[in-house]
């Protein structure tokens, strides 16, 4: 077991649906088990701003508000469709800002449409995902999140964690299995075991 | 108490859910998320899952009800349900959703009527399904107090 370092990595996901922020918040805990991390969930654009010291109308080098290094954010997950304040938008004043530029911002969609990706990654969001988010995402951000100067050191935790999944997975999927073909006593199409990658 | 049988029921229950197509992989991954620090996650989530849709639909059935249709805000709640029914793997409801959509797009009332009225009808099912299973695995209790089968 690792020892966990003494920087607090911290994340904070952007979605208005409560849905979805259980998930996003449950998925992120279990990947990130072995830092000591904190994952803060927030409805809107404009909380997930004030939450990281930039206000609204704010003109974006004016940074009158100083990044607290209690809220310091590592990572930033957001919804693109929301009302209000987009994930888009939201990521634009992130990236006009010198204080918070550098976090990495990653947009997450229920709708794969072509040229939003595209206006996203433009805009400088580390990847685009299409929801619903999984272990396999987050292990793909792992590169994307060392080159940010706010993360600390950390190494292939996501794959290992993914692999257990995948072996815990396989194992209950067997016993249920066994099960079914006890009381059951047919040859039914096997459920397919993993999600792939 | 029969917590072995209680068990086989709700694995059978479980496995008739995804044989007919009412959930999919995504159903995997929350179980899959369910561990020691959030033992009824599943159950938890699936919960809010029919809390938010039941509010999406009432507000689309006022909107179907209106005299003036508004195809934009009906495919707006749908979106917003659609999405809803993908995490949690519920794929007959989603595939409804996208129908209903598609009546939106091509600004076919009656169509959308048709279709939402088939929507309620899945809901409904999925969720005295999904509220039967969790019941089952609640009585039969954590699966350390199941005894295995005998081979």
């Amino acid at each position: 077991m690792e020892i966990a370092t003494q920087t607090q990595f911290h994340v904070l996901a952007v979605d208005d649906s409560s849905l979805e922020r259980k998930l996003i918040e449950k998925l992120l805990k279990t990947s990130y088990q072995v830092f000591l991390y904190s994952v803060t969930t927030v409805d809107s654009g404009s909380k997930a701003l004030e939450f990281l010291g930039l206000k609204e109308d704010q003109k974006s080098n004016a940074s009158t508000f100083p990044y607290q290094k209690e809220t310091k954010v590592n990572l930033i997950i957001t919804d693109y469709c929301m009302p209000g304040m987009s994930g888009y938008d939201l990521l634009k004043k992130i990236k006009e800002s010198s204080a918070l530029r550098d976090i990495p911002v990653v947009i997450l969609s229920s709708e794969n449409v072509p040229s939003r990706v595209t206006r996203c990654l433009e805009e400088g969001a580390e990847a685009f995902f299409l929801k619903p988010l999984k272990f396999s995402d987050l292990a793909r951000l792992e590169p994307h999140l060392s080159k940010s100067k706010n993360t600390p050191e950390k190494h292939n935790l996501f794959k290992s964690k993914t692999v257990m999944m995948k072996k815990r997975n396989k194992r209950k999927r067997e016993e249920e299995h066994d099960e079914m073909h006890e009381t059951v006593g047919v040859t039914g199409p096997k459920l397919k075991l993993t999600p792939s990658d | 108490m029969d917590y072995v049988n209680l068990r086989r029921q709700a694995a059978s229950l479980r496995k008739s859910l995804f044989d007919q197509g009412y959930l999919d992989e995504q159903f995997y991954q929350l179980e899959d998320l369910q561990d020691d620090a959030s033992p009824n996650f599943v159950e938890e989530v699936v919960t809010l899952f029919f809390r938010d849709s039941a509010r999406l639909m009432a507000n689309i059935d006022q909107a179907l009800d209106k005299c003036v249709k508004d195809f934009n805000k009906l495919d707006v709640y749908m979106q917003q349900l659609k999405g809803s029914c993908t995490s949690i793997g519920a794929s007959r409801l989603k595939t409804e959703c996208t129908f209903f959509r598609e009546c939106c797009r091509d600004e076919n009332i009656e169509g959308c009527m048709r279709s939402f009225q088939k929507i309620k009808r899945e809901h409904s099912v999925l969720r005295q399904k999904l509220e039967s299973y969790f019941q089952l695995l609640r009585q039969a209790g954590p699966i350390e107090c199941a005894t295995r089968p005998s081979k």
